[in-house]
């Protein structure tokens, strides 16, 4: 059977994610962890996360998750999630400007104040809800249909330094990159396990993902 | 391509069963939570409400294991409200499975709650509850103000500044619901939906007097919300939710099919 870990920082719940994990492949062994040796030892690792990226930031460094995370990043298939996503990258505009694990070359900005649609209506921050993913090529979006909706919720996105590393994109309300990929890593800013029937096609995706492009 | 609206079935439970009063009397069964849940998923809801209207505290409890229950196989974004007064019940229906909690009368009793909860937990899942009620004449320029008890206590606060307040409290997103429509199927309050997401940057969940799909549709062309929460129409199969997305469609709305 094969193992996947889901790190535990103490920055949300990981519960629905360790739900939707089991729920897309039952047998897999799913186990929600902040032990160093645990998360080295899982054949895959999900890095999830809520809330602001000072907190993250802070969690992971002072439990030593900060230099595990780098570790797995080199080396099994990682997905990072939201937060966990934003994490990767060099820096976020969030909290003044927060140094994060710059694993993948690029920074975090928030949405512009102001936005309007189409049709001159206001946008709102946090952006929330169902939005299409215009996808690029991946494996792990196999059998997902190109512009399926997933869920959403924030207020800050990825800019990554090399548009190479964009692995699909969502327009609020110009294009932005909702998911990135680059070897063994993949993120995105949506939740998958809060995505239904595509969200779960993802997570087993990743499950059955060899880290390979 | 953009965002959809969303539509959100809003169950109200008591005690383990979903209910649904007309302007708080009248309750109705409309039977289990979990199988309720079920087929909402099934038919395309975008996120579910639960709304927790068990009376006595002893009972709290049920709703938890209802949550527990619809996430270990629902996997679409859940809210719960109703009686959430502390960081310790936010965090034990986090724990149960829920992504966002609806705080209603305890943000009047004690602003400083949403922003505590904002702090802890993340704006994301703070969904401040507004119940409000026109108190202007017909001939004045409208004016709505905060309710609690169920629509029946007034507390002077202005709905509009009310909604503002919150989000720079931390709220995530409003849920208003006009008291005066609650129960009603008269359509939403649509001038007072318009003047609320006017007047925040987060998304507005209309809610109230929804008695048919041309409603749902009014609460996001008219009422300019981001979501609209309904509940007897979808309870009693009335209307299933693929109906309302597909009506919605017809009138030019971003919806997820």
């Amino acid at each position: 059977m094969s193992s996947v870990a889901v790190i535990d920082y103490g920055m949300g719940n990981l519960h629905s994610i360790a739900k939707a994990l089991q729920h897309a492949v039952p047998d897999v062994e799913v186990q929600i962890t902040a032990d160093a040796d645990t998360i080295r030892a899982a054949d895959r690792v999900v890095f999830p996360g809520v809330g602001a990226i000072r907190d993250c930031m802070q969690a992971l460094i002072q439990s030593g998750l900060a230099e595990v995370i780098k570790e797995i990043s080199e080396t099994k298939p990682l997905l990072g999630i939201c937060l966990g996503m934003q994490a990767l990258l060099t820096m976020s505009e969030e909290n003044a400007d927060t140094q994060c694990l710059d694993i993948l070359p690029g920074k975090v900005v928030r949405f512009a104040d102001a936005l309007v649609d189409g049709n001159g209506n206001a946008l709102k921050i946090p952006h929330m809800g169902w939005n299409q993913v215009q996808q690029c090529s991946h494996p792990l979006w196999a059998d997902i249909p190109q512009q399926s909706r997933f869920y959403f919720v924030h207020s800050y996105y990825a800019q990554p330094d090399d548009a190479a590393m964009i692995a699909a994109t969502t327009d609020y309300p110009d294009a932005f990159a909702c998911a990135l990929a680059r070897n063994n890593i993949f993120a995105v800013q949506f939740h998958p396990e809060k995505s239904q029937a595509v969200g779960l096609q993802l997570l087993k995706n990743f499950l059955h993902w060899d880290g390979q492009i | 391509m953009s965002l959809a609206k969303r539509i959100i079935p809003c169950l109200d439970v008591d005690n383990g069963r979903v209910v649904k009063g007309v302007k708080f009397v009248d309750i109705r069964d409309a039977g289990d939570p979990v199988e309720i849940a079920r087929r909402y998923d099934r038919e395309g809801a975008d996120e579910i409400t639960f709304l927790d209207i068990t009376a006595t505290h002893d009972n709290r409890d049920t709703i938890v294991h209802v949550v527990e229950q619809v996430a270990s196989e629902v996997f679409i974004p859940l809210t719960v409200g109703g009686g959430i007064r502390t960081l310790d019940d936010i965090r034990r229906m986090l724990n149960a499975g829920a992504d966002k909690v609806g705080i209603n009368s305890a943000a009047v009793f004690n602003p400083e709650f949403v922003r505590e909860a904002a702090e802890r937990f993340g704006s994301q899942c703070i969904v401040v509850a507004i119940d409000a009620k026109k108190v202007s004449a017909e001939n004045e320029s409208s004016v709505w103000e905060i309710f609690t008890h169920g629509g029946r206590k007034g507390t002077g606060i202005n709905a509009v500044e009310w909604a503002k307040k919150m989000v720079t409290f931390g709220a995530g997103e409003i849920l208003l619901t006009s008291m005066d429509r609650d129960g009603t199927r008269v359509g939403f309050d649509l001038p007072l939906t318009r003047a609320i997401s006017a007047a925040v940057s987060v998304p507005v969940i209309a809610s109230g007097g929804v008695g048919n799909l041309d409603h749902l549709a009014a609460g996001i062309i008219d009422g300019k919300a981001d979501a609209v929460l309904a509940a007897s129409i979808f309870h009693f199969a009335e209307y299933t939710i693929q109906q309302a997305k597909e009506h919605m469609k017809a009138r030019g709305i971003e919806v997820r099919l």
